[in-house]
């Protein structure tokens, strides 16, 4: 609770986020809260534990296992000028939902000849980290920011978690949020935001003069220690939290490119085709000829996600990858 | 009839009336308890909403032949009592949600031609500014939200809307067309169960065609009695004769009505047939000609205008008022599209997002 307060305060990703939905439902009566075991359970990584018994079965909405039909409920009731939040459990869940986020909620807008905005957010548990294998954990928001119309946040601190919501509500159009699953018992410090926070900005997590580390979600903290280990080794990083993957930032990544003149990317997706190529192709066409080597990627091994913890670990980008790839970069 | 043929279990869709009630969760009357007194004029209203409706659809066909209109175009020629009929049950405050089968649906629910025309021109005046085309017709102002081509697409943003009006106390009801093919759909299945759980106050309005494109209704349905499964979800659920525009009405004021009284969803099984193909695209070689020709003799147009005469109604002259007035109404839609004006490319992505500085990234 004391996260909504004026002091520095000591909480978890989960309850930031918990803070952030109980402040939304609170402020606007047109805010309601659907989605799978959102209600009586708390939810299934425990983010609304709580919110049921303060705001009822209403606004704190249980649904069947129908993901397209509950998504395609959360765009006609943003429709009829209400702000849902519409909870989906897992990233692979929300692939039952595509039709409705894709044909409809994205798409709307510019169909009707922009007739009818959908001012809706989703959010989903995205990523790999607690062996649950390959149907709960990829990592597929890169394919969400291939599409036009919608917005893409990927809250990686406490910070966001607490503050992004806000920002996604207000928007006239719908926001997707991807909470990466080993974010939820993250604990830190809070502390009340001391400029607006908007969604259109990346973040500079550390600064750096040497290399730029541009990531984004649950590779955030594996990238900040790999940073760690750089500086130790006189190798100055800069670490780029991009924050929001659609539309993306292009200003921060080229001014970035700018100052350090070699990159490494780090995504959880697979390589193929991911968000990480994406940011690679942008800064081949903008900062060519600032680049003093080729920009390095360190993404998702290629297979579906394994169970056993050793190879999941082999699949995921690790520390020691990033460390490597930065290398390959200065060296 | 021929329509066996498509049909294993459902029965003859031509018996008498409106047909009787197939499968309800509660005890209700038969559609043919008249909701309201058939009267001339209300006769001559549904008549000139049927006749704009074909009217339009037959100069559509001109003009895709001419090439002026482009895309996919879905006839609703034959099926026109549905949308005239369940309309007559809707107020302006009510919502309806389409599918890509559409052009009646708008026309019946007020859109004017003009703007209908000028959106198959694909001209910056269509209702939804040339970038929807004929499956794809919005109109905001008079809640009709499309429109969508994507089949069942448009049921769970229908349960949204009512959703909506549910949890705001709005005495609304929010009317979702979709066809049989939609049956087969997760999409119908989850939305009938979510809508019933939720006491929705929504109306599902089931053109049952006898086919999905080019799909028979018996070759992918395993049960064809569509209503009797829909009462499963514990909605009431009944078929009507879709043929017959003042059963069509009847059935939809009751509906509506219960919908309206708090009882939750209703579905409505509408039979019906189109004459033409499933598209402009299509070259119709999966249905007899002796089927279609059987279902013409049922037009709902000509229905309506023999059961005018039978009561001594004046339908000659009545018709003769209605079609020259439905004529210039076409005929300066026509016009209008040829001469409006097209979105600037300039406009492109406008509308992607509602931040145009977005819209670019």
């Amino acid at each position: 609770m004391g996260a909504s307060g004026t002091e520095v305060s000591k909480t978890t990703y989960r309850e930031a986020m918990r803070e952030a939905l109980r402040e939304a439902l609170r402020s606007d009566d047109r805010v309601f809260l659907m989605g799978e075991d959102v209600g009586r359970y708390g939810g299934c990584f425990g983010v609304s534990l709580g919110l049921l018994e303060e705001f009822g079965p209403e606004r704190v909405r249980d649904t069947p296992l129908s993901e397209s039909a509950f998504v395609g409920a959360g765009i006609g009731a943003a429709l009829a000028g209400m702000r849902p939040v519409v909870e989906i459990m897992t990233v692979n869940f929300s692939l039952l939902a595509l039709d409705q986020i894709l044909n409809n909620a994205a798409t709307l807008l510019h169909m009707s000849g922009g007739q009818l905005p959908v001012p809706l957010v989703i959010r989903m548990t995205t990523g790999a980290g607690r062996q649950l294998a390959a149907q709960h954990s990829h990592s597929l928001e890169g394919w969400y920011a291939h599409i036009p119309g919608i917005r893409v946040l990927a809250p990686a601190t406490i910070e966001d978690a607490r503050h992004m919501l806000a920002p996604a509500l207000a928007d006239p159009d719908p926001v997707l949020i991807f909470e990466h699953g080993s974010l939820y018992n993250a604990s830190g410090e809070l502390a009340p935001p001391t400029a607006p926070v908007d969604l259109d900005h990346a973040a500079i997590r550390r600064p750096g003069t040497d290399i730029s580390l541009i990531t984004y979600g649950g590779s955030l903290t594996k990238t900040l220690a790999a940073a760690d280990e750089l500086a130790a080794e006189d190798i100055s990083a800069e670490v780029i939290d991009l924050r929001t993957l659609r539309p993306l930032d292009d200003a921060a990544i080229t001014a970035s490119v700018a100052r350090t003149h070699r990159v490494v990317i780090i995504d959880e997706g697979w390589r193929t085709g991911s968000l990480a190529a994406e940011v690679s192709a942008r800064i081949a066409e903008g900062s060519f000829y600032e680049l003093d080597a080729p920009v390095e990627r360190v993404c998702s091994a290629e297979v579906p996600m394994p169970y056993a913890r050793r190879l999941e670990e082999a699949a995921l980008p690790q520390t020691a990858d990033i460390v490597a790839a930065a290398h390959r970069a200065v060296d | 009839m021929s329509v066996a043929r498509s049909s294993r279990t459902r029965k003859d869709p031509a018996r008498p009336k409106s047909g009787k009630k197939t499968a309800t969760s509660k005890p209700s009357a038969s559609t043919e308890s008249p909701a309201r007194q058939p009267s001339t004029g209300h006769r001559t209203d549904l008549l000139e909403a049927m006749l704009r409706i074909r009217r339009f659809e037959e100069r559509c066909v001109e003009l895709y032949s001419a090439t002026k209109i482009r895309g996919f175009v879905h006839l609703y020629i034959g099926e026109e009592a549905v949308a005239v009929g369940i309309n007559e049950a809707l107020t302006p405050e009510d919502a309806v949600v389409s599918t890509y089968r559409e052009h009646g649906h708008a026309l019946a629910r007020g859109i004017p031609a003009e703007s209908v025309m000028a959106e198959m021109y694909g001209k910056a005046t269509g209702c939804s500014g040339g970038h929807g085309g004929s499956m794809h017709l919005f109109d905001a102002s008079r809640r009709f939200y499309g429109g969508s081509a994507i089949v069942a697409g448009g049921l769970p943003l229908a349960a949204g809307l009512a959703l909506a009006d549910r949890m705001r106390a709005q005495p609304r009801v929010t009317c979702c067309f979709f066809g049989d093919g939609a049956f087969a759909e997760g999409e119908f299945h989850e939305t009938a169960n979510l809508a019933a759980l939720w006491g929705l106050p929504l109306l599902l309005v089931c053109e049952n065609n006898l086919y999905a494109m080019g799909t028979a209704l018996a070759r992918e349905h395993a049960q064809t009695d569509l209503a009797m499964r829909a009462a499963s979800y514990g909605m009431p659920a009944w078929a009507v004769d879709g043929m017959d525009v003042e059963a069509v009405e009847q059935a939809a004021r009751r509906a509506v009505e219960g919908i309206r009284a708090g009882t939750g969803p209703h579905f409505l099984e509408l039979r019906t047939y189109r004459f033409r193909a499933h598209s402009m695209y299509d070259p119709d070689r999966y249905r007899d000609k002796a089927e279609i020709e059987q279902w013409k003799v049922r037009d709902p147009i000509n229905r309506l205008t023999d059961r005018m005469r039978e009561n001594g109604e004046p339908v000659e002259k009545e018709l003769a008022r209605i079609e020259q007035r439905i004529t210039d109404e076409i005929d300066h839609a026509v016009a209008a599209a040829e001469q409006a004006p097209e979105e600037p490319v300039e406009n492109l992505l406008r509308h992607v997002t509602s931040s145009p500085a977005e819209a670019v990234s």
